[in-house]
């Protein structure tokens, strides 16, 4: 057997090797090349670095400028070897190790070359190691240690950088360019890993200095935060914040982020059981050691004063609530349900798994559900995102996930980004796509707004389509319809992987001339012209990618949008190998997890239907009881039924429905008629306000288990700290179960996750050991894949023949009119994360401090507003007030919104059309009127509104009435 | 030369301008930067950010260029940039005595800029004229064999008062 080196396994996460490997991809032992390090043999790739190569014989050449995240450099002139038969001392991180090359990275010359420039860094360098923050991480001072400097004959009289001021600018790290010794890694960090450019060099020679921007403050250049820069610095120059006020740390846990869909792996380091930072780990398989605000800096808001760490209850929601143990919690919880489901039936309860906690943990929300409430209410928040996506890819591929890893993005060629916004929301994953593009793959943006990946430096789109909102399933059609009439499309790929009874069908169907571009150019407004250029691009330039977001699920026609992009990646034979595919972008840490661990009301763990007797029968085996074959309620049959009065009881894990769902009014008429609001969570959450029974939750630094990133990585999350509230939160829902007399024995979540593999053949070769094993796995990961799958559908489709499925455009009911003429779409920004409970509570808020309606200047001319004015938006769902930012990112009739901040009532606004399949809202499409506020009145009757519950709601957690305050 | 003294509309039309003109142009950074400071006599920092967007560039990449190249200036200069040779020919056949007088009789340093706005004084090092050391360069045109009497005719046909040293 052919055997291989692997560069990314054959390497010590702890280990700088200096350089980054020539390739990441697999190299045959044979190829391997051989020179000699110091007399040691070593064979290394072709293109590796001296350097790297010294390092992996276990030599460490002394080095400044270089570190193995960036390319190298060669400015530090302190890693010079002397290679047998050249003249002078080549720098070893530029130079390529070469067949039969003899390499002496020590003698006398070497040493004293050394010394010497290791004397002219430190003539400029303060000499106070001893009360510096990076004392004990500085490889400045490991370096001066190495190289036997003495003293410095120069003096320190002579002009130097030592009394510039430090740049405080940025809440999180602290800029001290006296102590920078311009070896440029923060502003090659800035470009390579991150891709903003925000950094420079500025002047030359003695002046060199690193500059944000235009010589600016941190925060006033185009800086994003992501840490990356300070990662990469040497020295104390870059240096976070936290570590200058409490020192370094003493030991570190691996964790996966609680943010986004990328998962991220981090290091928390810590001291005791503070958290003192958090750096991403270089072995991560999703972020490759990048990090966003977010994740890197963000974490405060886990030991923020509003966490809440006790149990409390109260008999209504305008009474004070009570301090509780968690037994009288969960006995009053239990009491309550078992008193509803006798006066109002068994189906009158439910529960809310949650996309924030972890597959153990949602695993046990709807175990409890179906096994101790007796019915199968139970739904999740991917109801609210990518419900679609589950729906569309189960009936096209057969599996309900993306079918790529990140790393994909690497070997493609053109990439169509349809309603995604990368760049805010998937921030890790935004670099390794510009990355990507920045050598040279080609970009389709599917977007109404002009979003950062549009145009930025070194980024430009080769088509952006700005579509209108609602009009998604027009542009697939036509994309199809213009590959298959002009013949564009994977034919063998077609015969041999597809079904080609349903493709012939569909062949006729699109090929139809009301799918033309130049029929669907004036629903799009996508001129035709543009769409042929950009279809003929995607189904020619080699592998083709389609990245997607919630602008492609959250509308009516979010389930037929997502076939028909399933339909395109098919018609272009891009599934099935690296660097193609569907890659639905996910949002929360585990929306993935926590549709596949059967959050949903029709399917049991696996993706599974509920009414299927075999799969039944192996859950109602191992969990002893009887399971309910009829699906139970979604979220928004749970709400209508409780305005209609039929459904009085819900336990709510780690969700704030009250802010995140659409048609906020309906959703607070629906909790105010439930009798028995269970909510769990680290914060009094909009939703708790409605709450009778509130169960303390943990954040993911206080438990152990997994999440499920949107590649299908199962990665583990560890303790890093006690639980504040003394019980972690799948304890809590045991505890509850218990109380309902249903008990469940778990010591640990790794019992759990057995479970979970036992019953479900996607995970049967997930284990905590297998985990501890390879750092993370993707599924399918059983017998047929034991080291888990990268990329799904390679041989074949999961459901056999891939299937073409029929994809009419449907135009939305949520038209403009002169009464709403403006169409209103909502979306992330960077800094915060979905309804702000946790980057709200951090000094990410400088950021972004309150939502902002974005206008086009043409439709804010015409109403008269200007920048910074309060405007009043109305639909026919709500109204609510906000201040406005008037943008050419905009087109002319969109406006946009964010959600993160509760009184901004975005949700007042969106309405309650859904998707057709599986009833995600259209929160991407509401017909709205904007107008200018004039005088003082600033707040809409609902601000009003929530301003006086959301007071009297503080009051009664202070235990006071709340009317005398 | 049309030299602006400040950034406003006249001087954004011609930054705009030059950036339509060297639209086609691959690495075009450096020519523009040439035409900017041609044109305004000075790369103003408001600029950076034009151009910027205009080349799909980051403002602290573009920052970066123009303050690595001591040949572009960020501040207005004078109506005539006046640059005396100090490198090593023309200092060995009396440069340093030109650089002496001219700071003398302009009464200003290096980089510095008469106080009626007429002539900015800069040092430079070699311009390819060494034969005919020492070298003074008034815009475009070298003059070699440089005197301080040459010099003072110079200044003298530049249409500036030279002011009595103090």
């Amino acid at each position: 057997m052919l055997e291989y080196f692997d560069p990314r396994k054959d390497s010590h996460p702890a280990i700088d090797y200096g350089t980054p490997p020539s390739s990441r991809d697999l190299v045959p032992i044979s190829e391997l090349i051989t020179l000699s390090i110091d007399g040691h043999d070593v064979q290394v790739p072709e293109g590796t670095s001296v350097m790297r190569a010294a390092v992996m014989a276990g030599i460490h050449i002394p080095k400044l400028c270089s570190t193995d995240s960036l390319e190298a450099f060669g400015s530090c002139r302190m890693c010079l070897v002397h290679i047998e038969g050249r003249r002078g001392y080549p720098a070893s991180c530029t130079t390529p190790a070469e067949e039969g090359m003899q390499v002496r990275t020590h003698n006398d010359s070497l040493a004293k070359l050394r010394r010497n420039v290791m004397e002219m860094y430190i003539s400029d360098h303060p000499l106070d190691c001893l009360t510096c923050a990076a004392n004990g991480d500085c490889e400045l001072q490991d370096m001066a240690g190495v190289v036997g400097l003495r003293h410095v004959r120069y003096g320190y009289e002579g002009n130097h950088h030592l009394g510039i001021e430090k740049d405080t600018s940025n809440p999180y790290f602290t800029f001290d360019s006296s102590k920078c010794i311009v070896c440029s890694r923060c502003v090659r960090a800035c470009e390579e890993t991150q891709g903003t450019f925000a950094l420079t060099i500025f002047g030359r020679g003695f002046e060199s200095r690193v500059s944000p921007g235009q010589n600016q403050d941190f925060v006033d250049s185009e800086c994003v935060s992501c840490g990356a820069c300070v990662q990469a610095c040497p020295t104390a120059t870059l240096t976070e914040t936290s570590i200058i006020d409490k020192g370094q740390p003493d030991h570190s846990v691996i964790t996966t982020c609680a943010y986004c869909g990328v998962g991220c792996a981090f290091k928390a380091d810590m001291q005791g059981d503070q958290v003192v930072r958090m750096t991403p780990w270089k072995q991560g398989k999703a972020n490759r050691g990048h990090s966003c605000v977010k994740g890197r800096f963000a974490f405060g808001y886990v030991t923020h004063s509003d966490r809440i760490t006790t149990p409390m209850l109260r008999e209504s929601i305008d009474q004070p609530w009570r301090k509780v143990s968690f037994e009288e919690a969960f006995e009053f919880a239990a009491k309550r349900i078992r008193g509803i489901q006798k006066q109002y039936g068994r189906t009158a309860v439910g529960g809310i798994t949650s996309s924030r906690c972890t597959n153990e943990e949602t695993y046990l929300v709807q175990k409890m559900v179906r096994a101790a409430f007796g019915n199968n209410n139970v739904d999740t928040c991917a109801r609210v995102c990518h419900s679609p996506t589950g729906f569309g890819l189960k009936t096209t591929f057969g599996e309900s996930a993306g079918t790529q890893t990140f790393d994909s993005v690497e070997k493609t060629d053109v990439m169509m980004v349809i309603g995604a916004n990368p760049t805010d929301a998937h921030p890790v994953f935004a670099s390794r796509l510009k990355k990507r593009l920045r050598e040279g793959a080609k970009l389709i943006v599917v977007d109404p707004r002009t979003i950062d990946l549009v145009r930025s430096p070194h980024i430009k789109a080769d088509y952006h389509l700005t579509l209108r909102p609602g009009t998604n399933v027009a542009f697939i059609n036509a994309m199809a319809h213009v590959i298959v009439t002009e013949g564009l499309q994977a034919d063998q790929f077609i015969a041999e992987r597809c079904d080609v009874e349903a493709f012939e069908q569909w062949k006729t169907f699109i090929s139809d001339v009301r799918h033309s571009p130049e029929s669907t150019e004036q629903y799009t407004g996508i001129s035709a012209a543009q769409m042929r250029g950009a279809a003929r691009l995607f189904a020619q330039e080699g592998n083709g990618a389609i990245y997607y977001g919630l602008g492609v699920t959250e509308h009516s026609q979010g389930s037929s949008m997502v076939m028909g992009i399933a339909n395109l990646a098919m018609l272009t034979g891009n599934i099935g190998r690296e660097g193609v595919g569907v890659n639905p972008l996910r949002g929360q840490n585990n929306v993935q997890g926590s549709c596949d661990m059967g959050s949903f009301p029709h399917e049991l763990p696996g993706y599974r239907h509920i009414s299927s007797e075999a799969v039944r029968r192996v859950f109602e085996k191992a969990w002893h009881v009887t399971l309910d074959p009829e699906p139970g309620y979604r979220i928004t049959n749970m709400l209508d039924a409780a305005v209609e009065g039929t459904y009085k009881g819900l336990y709510v894990q780690g969700e704030d429905i009250a802010q995140s769902d659409p048609n906020t009014r309906h959703v607070e008429e629906a909790l105010r008629n439930i009798e028995c609001l269970i909510v769990q969570d680290i914060f009094l959450n909009e939703t708790a306000k409605f709450a009778h029974v509130f169960l303390p939750g943990s954040s993911f630094l206080e438990k152990n288990g997994t999440f499920t990133n949107a590649e299908r990585r199962i990665s583990p999350v560890r303790q890093v700290m006690a639980p504040l509230c003394g019980l972690v939160d799948w304890q809590v829902t045991l505890g509850l179960s218990k109380a309902l007399g249903y008990e469940m024995a778990y010591n640990h979540p790794s019992d759990i996750m057995d479970e979970i593999a036992s019953l479900t053949p996607t995970f049967a070769n997930v284990s905590y050991e297998r985990l501890e094993e390879e750092g993370s796995l993707q599924w399918p990961c059983n017998d047929d894949h034991p080291d888990g799958t990268p990329i799904m559908h390679v041989e074949q489709f999961t459901r056999g023949k891939g299937y073409f499925a029929l994809t009419e455009y449907v135009p939305t009911e949520e038209k403009v009119t002169r009464r709403f003429p403006l169409l209103l779409t909502t979306g992330r920004i960077l800094s915060q994360y979905n309804v702000g409970a946790q980057t709200r509570r951090t000094e990410n808020s400088s950021w972004h401090a309150e939502d902002v309606l974005e206008i086009h200047p043409h439709d804010a001319e015409d109403r008269g507003i200007n920048d910074g004015d309060i405007v009043a938006m109305v639909s026919r769902a709500g109204d609510t007030q906000l201040r406005a930012k008037v943008s050419s990112k905009m087109q002319p009739g969109v406006v946009y919104t964010t959600f993160h901040h509760p009184e901004s009532g975005a949700n007042v606004i969106t309405t309650d059309n859904s998707d057709w399949a599986t009833n995600c809202p259209e929160y991407k499409v509401t017909a709205v009127q904007v107008t200018k506020v004039t005088g003082t009145e600033r707040v809409s009757q609902w601000q009003t509104q929530f301003a006086e519950f959301t007071k009297k709601q503080i009051a009664l957690l202070n235990g006071s009435e709340g009317d005398e305050q | 030369m049309n030299h602006v003294q400040h950034w406003g509309e006249q001087a954004q039309k011609a930054v705009a301008a030059i950036l339509d003109a060297h639209q086609k142009t691959p690495s075009s950074l450096l020519p523009i930067l040439h035409d900017i400071q041609d044109q305004l006599g000075y790369v103003p920092a408001e600029a950076v950010e034009e151009i910027a967007a205009g080349l799909n560039l980051s403002r602290a990449e573009v920052h970066g260029v123009v303050s690595f190249y001591r040949h572009f200036s960020t501040k207005p200069r004078g109506r005539h940039i006046v640059e005396v040779c100090c490198a090593e020919s023309c200092q060995a056949v009396g440069g340093r005595i030109v650089e002496a007088h001219a700071k003398a009789t302009l009464g200003v340093d290096w980089y510095q800029t008469t106080r009626d706005g007429e002539i900015t004084l800069e040092p430079v090092y070699c311009l390819g004229n060494c034969a005919c050391s020492p070298s003074v360069r008034v815009g475009k045109q070298v003059l070699g064999r440089m005197t301080t009497e040459r010099f003072d005719r110079l200044v003298e046909n530049l249409g500036t008062v030279a002011v009595e040293v103090q």
